[in-house]
């Protein structure tokens, strides 16, 4: 139950944080930690403040209490556009590319932290800036690569296979090199194949990344997660390794036990929806 | 025949007038989703600060430019210090604060220099070309307001597909939340947005104040046709403003030569109606539908 130390300096600690939207407790004293290298599943019932809880790592909901640390930082007041230059991206719900703009562009929004050319030279065309937005493109393409996205790169997010949307909406994660990688549901709607494909990425990423990821599919979740954690009602239930999850009284309960109210919660969530605009 | 290429050639260099307009409105809609009523307002007060340049300096392009630069900085202002504050807020809050920047510009402009309405120099020759012994109704001015006109949806052509500045413009405009999560800057995107509409709007305004008067309020019939050109062309398209506001400018040229100037209000308004009955999104739009 208690969450572990970690050493300083390393891995993004949530600490104690509240949240409540119009009297309704979204979070309660919630405190979830992660190391570089690991995959922390979050899961719950729907609104048990999964998503409340990634709005307030990004900085779109404000707690009203608590506080949160990355690399042994106090995080503060997070501006939602400082939070790639912190080397942290998250992949939203569903698939949240830009539906607009082509499948290179897409990512090549992911790759804004790495501009260094001014506003000035953007606006007057110099050369310095035509550099930037090539060095920029072939990163982006880079990333496509990595995840087996070639010969896409003019076509529109809304032309593609769901599957491979997912793909690119994590390419354009992961192309601004992110230390703490947050998924929202990365297995929505991914068929066997792909979800294995998925979980051998993840384990991929590497020693230096720590993932964070909120999922329903529990044999994803077990299979890709080291350790997870369990939101009922906005407060973390258990937190342990995916065996022990399983066989937690607690967790069996709140998924189980009970059927008629999970929706109270959810109104919490929603609102935090509505509150984003 | 003549008669219907010199309507042809007038509604051109009118239509591209029309064209700023159209973009500057566009440009502001793209950003912030705001409709900007104050920018009628906006171009008459550049267009003065030009005429007061260019009387005291005696240089047309002196004025010129100050024009758009101050339409630059203007429209920048405008949006860090007014609009910034109901971006977020719902529409009609904008609106409001739009209408209220209106009728407080009118007023300073009155105050200002006055109620009387003064004449505008053009910058070139506002005499016909002269086509084997005819005259047409089509001067060096016009040549000019068509290419300059034609320079700046170009470049704003330019910098919205070839450019990475262009690129966060475009991300932050339809779904800012997730541009900010992957690092645009969406507040200054938005800032710029408004600074490249106001510079189009005093484009606009130095542009057709020859033909017109130069008073607090004489900008608005541009204003209204301005407008129902972005919405022909989808509100949301720059290329469309652009086509918008030429069809608009020889729809109407053709109804005042033919039929009377008088009609030319009535004829916008009826392009309006019809054009939202066939295709309620506009002509160019890229969005399925709008909430009304």
């Amino acid at each position: 139950m208690e969450p572990r130390e970690l050493a300083r300096g390393t891995g993004l600690s949530v600490h104690e944080i509240t949240v409540s939207f119009a009297g309704i407790t979204a979070l309660e004293h919630v405190s979830v930690d992660v190391a570089p290298g690991e995959v922390l599943g979050v899961i719950g019932p729907n609104g048990a403040g999964k998503t409340t809880l990634f709005n307030v790592i990004c900085g779109f909901v404000a707690p009203q209490s608590g506080a949160l640390r990355w690399r042994g930082e106090p995080l503060g007041r997070i501006r939602p556009d400082r939070l790639a230059a912190l080397r942290i991206a998250r992949t939203l719900q569903g698939v949240g590319l830009f539906p607009h703009l082509t499948v290179l562009e897409n990512v090549t929004v992911g790759a804004t932290r790495f501009r260094r050319a001014g506003l000035g030279s953007a606006l007057l065309g110099l050369p310095r800036s035509d550099r930037d937005e090539r060095a920029l493109r072939e990163r982006a393409r880079a990333a496509l690569a990595q995840l087996g996205c070639e010969n896409i790169d003019e076509r529109l997010p809304g032309t593609l296979p769901y599957a491979v949307q997912k793909r690119v909406a994590l390419a354009r994660a992961l192309v601004c090199e992110p230390e703490l990688l947050l998924l929202d549901e990365p297995a929505g709607g991914l068929d066997a194949r792909e979800l294995s494909d998925l979980a051998k990425l993840v384990a991929s990423l590497g020693s230096s990344v720590a993932v964070m990821l909120v999922e329903h599919h529990m044999d994803f979740v077990t299979s890709v997660c080291d350790r997870v954690v369990v939101l009922d009602f906005g407060r973390v239930i258990a937190d342990d390794v995916p065996r022990a999850i399983q066989q937690d009284p607690h967790v069996l309960e709140a998924y189980l036990g009970r059927d008629a109210d999970t929706g109270d919660g959810l109104g919490a969530e929603a609102r935090a929806t509505d509150a984003r605009g | 025949m003549t008669k219907f290429i010199d309507l042809t050639l007038n509604g051109v260099s009118t239509g591209a007038i029309y064209a700023a307009v159209a973009l500057a409105l566009v440009l502001i809609w793209r950003a912030t989703r705001i409709i900007n009523f104050a920018q009628g307002a906006m171009l008459m007060i550049t267009t003065y600060i030009a005429s007061a340049v260019i009387n005291s300096t005696g240089s047309y392009w002196f004025g010129f430019v100050v024009a758009l630069l101050s339409g630059l900085i203007l429209g920048a202002v405008i949006e860090r210090v007014l609009i910034r504050r109901v971006e977020s807020a719902p529409p009609l809050n904008a609106v409001i604060v739009a209408l209220g920047l209106y009728t407080l510009l009118v007023a300073v402009a009155g105050m200002i220099w006055g109620n009387t309405p003064r004449s505008f120099p053009a910058a070139f020759s506002i005499r016909g070309y002269d086509i084997g012994g005819t005259r047409v109704l089509f001067a060096p001015n016009d040549s000019f307001i068509v290419l300059v006109v034609i320079a700046v949806a170009l470049g704003l052509a330019l910098l919205f597909r070839a450019t990475g500045l262009g690129l966060q413009m475009r991300a932050a405009a339809f779904q800012p939340e997730v541009a900010r999560l992957l690092g645009v800057r969406v507040g200054r995107m938005f800032t710029l947005g408004w600074a490249l509409a106001a510079m189009a709007g005093a484009l606009a305004g130095v542009l057709v104040a020859p033909s017109i008067f130069l008073g607090p309020n004489d900008f608005d019939p541009i204003l209204i046709i301005g407008f129902v050109a972005a919405v022909v062309g989808g509100l949301d398209s720059p290329p469309g403003a652009v086509i918008g506001g030429v069809g608009l400018g020889l729809g109407l040229s053709y109804v005042s030569g033919y039929e009377g100037s008088a009609l030319v209000p009535l004829a916008a308004l009826v392009i309006l109606v019809f054009v939202l009955m066939v295709r309620p999104s506009g002509l160019f739009s890229s969005t399925q539908g709008r909430r009304v």
